[in-house]
């Protein structure tokens, strides 16, 4: 069951990356989550939002659409979803250290990331339609 | 005094005016601290990457020091930061140094091994205040 929800669009500018990932945290913060619990979606959240505008939408700028979720039992749901290139070879791409980033600054560690701050990744990219990332987390009980 | 006169050459390039991130270089005998400052994500990245480039290449230490005491997030563009000026102070036979990073910041750097590149340390005592690592 859904006990909460919030819907965000934003446009895929990297100085919207920030705002991004605060947003989510702070959307969660009433379920007072430890301070590594909210490091942890901030960082996978920025993880799935980066990947969109520096991969999704390389060369335009496109909408980003984040769809958090606080179900039962304090977990927690956010889909991360942009209309972009999409993804060519998904297993290739879930490989910790690959890039398609010939610049060498770009670690290829998203995924990654993405998979050690967050209890479960689900990605499912269509070639020129897009990508969806889905990210789930149970929170610690607070007494 | 110290610190603001430390605020007042943060720099401010976001299109905003929100001051996201910057980054203080000092250089004394061969040694250079880069204090970074701020979230350091895609977009913050490039900027303080420039910075330490144009400074590094300048005058070739020998050992490159980054700061983290004031960097409050990081994700994996921060690890292309690191590797980045790992490969450069590497290219000019010198060292580079890691020095408190938060928990979280720690935790994204071993996933990329980048404790095994570079010396992580912790030579500044904190308050616990600004600093939940007890180690």
């Amino acid at each position: 069951m859904i006990k909460n929800e919030m819907k965000l669009q934003i446009p895929s500018k990297s100085s919207n990356e920030s705002f991004a990932r605060v947003a989510v945290a702070s959307f969660f913060s009433q379920l007072d989550p430890t301070v590594d619990e909210i490091s942890d979606i901030k960082t996978a959240v920025s993880e799935a939002v980066t990947n969109s505008i520096v991969h999704g939408y390389a060369n335009e700028i496109g909408n980003i659409f984040i769809h958090a979720k606080i179900l039962d039992d304090n977990k927690i749901y956010i889909r991360i979803r942009d209309k972009g290139c999409g993804i060519d070879d998904l297993d290739q791409a879930m490989e910790p250290m690959f890039t398609t980033c010939k610049t060498g600054e770009r670690s290829g560690l998203g995924f990654t990331v993405m998979q050690s701050f967050m209890d479960n990744l689900r990605v499912t990219s269509k070639k020129g339609k897009g990508t969806i990332v889905t990210l789930t987390k149970k929170l610690r009980k607070r007494i | 005094m110290f610190y603001n006169l430390y605020r007042a050459l943060v720099y401010f390039n976001d299109l905003n005016g929100v001051i996201i991130v910057g980054v203080k270089i000092e250089l004394n005998d061969q040694v250079m601290i880069a204090y970074l400052n701020g979230e350091i994500d895609h977009h913050t990245a490039a900027d303080i990457r420039t910075d330490i480039d144009i400074r590094v290449e300048g005058s070739h230490p020998d050992i490159l020091i980054l700061d983290f005491t004031n960097v409050s997030f990081m994700d994996s563009s921060g690890i292309g930061l690191v590797m980045g000026r790992y490969k450069l102070m590497n290219d000019i036979d010198g060292t580079l140094k890691i020095v408190n990073p938060s928990p979280q910041i720690r935790k994204v750097m071993s996933l990329a091994g980048i404790d095994r590149l570079a010396i992580i340390e912790k030579n500044k005592p904190c308050k616990r205040s600004d600093c939940f690592d007890k180690k």
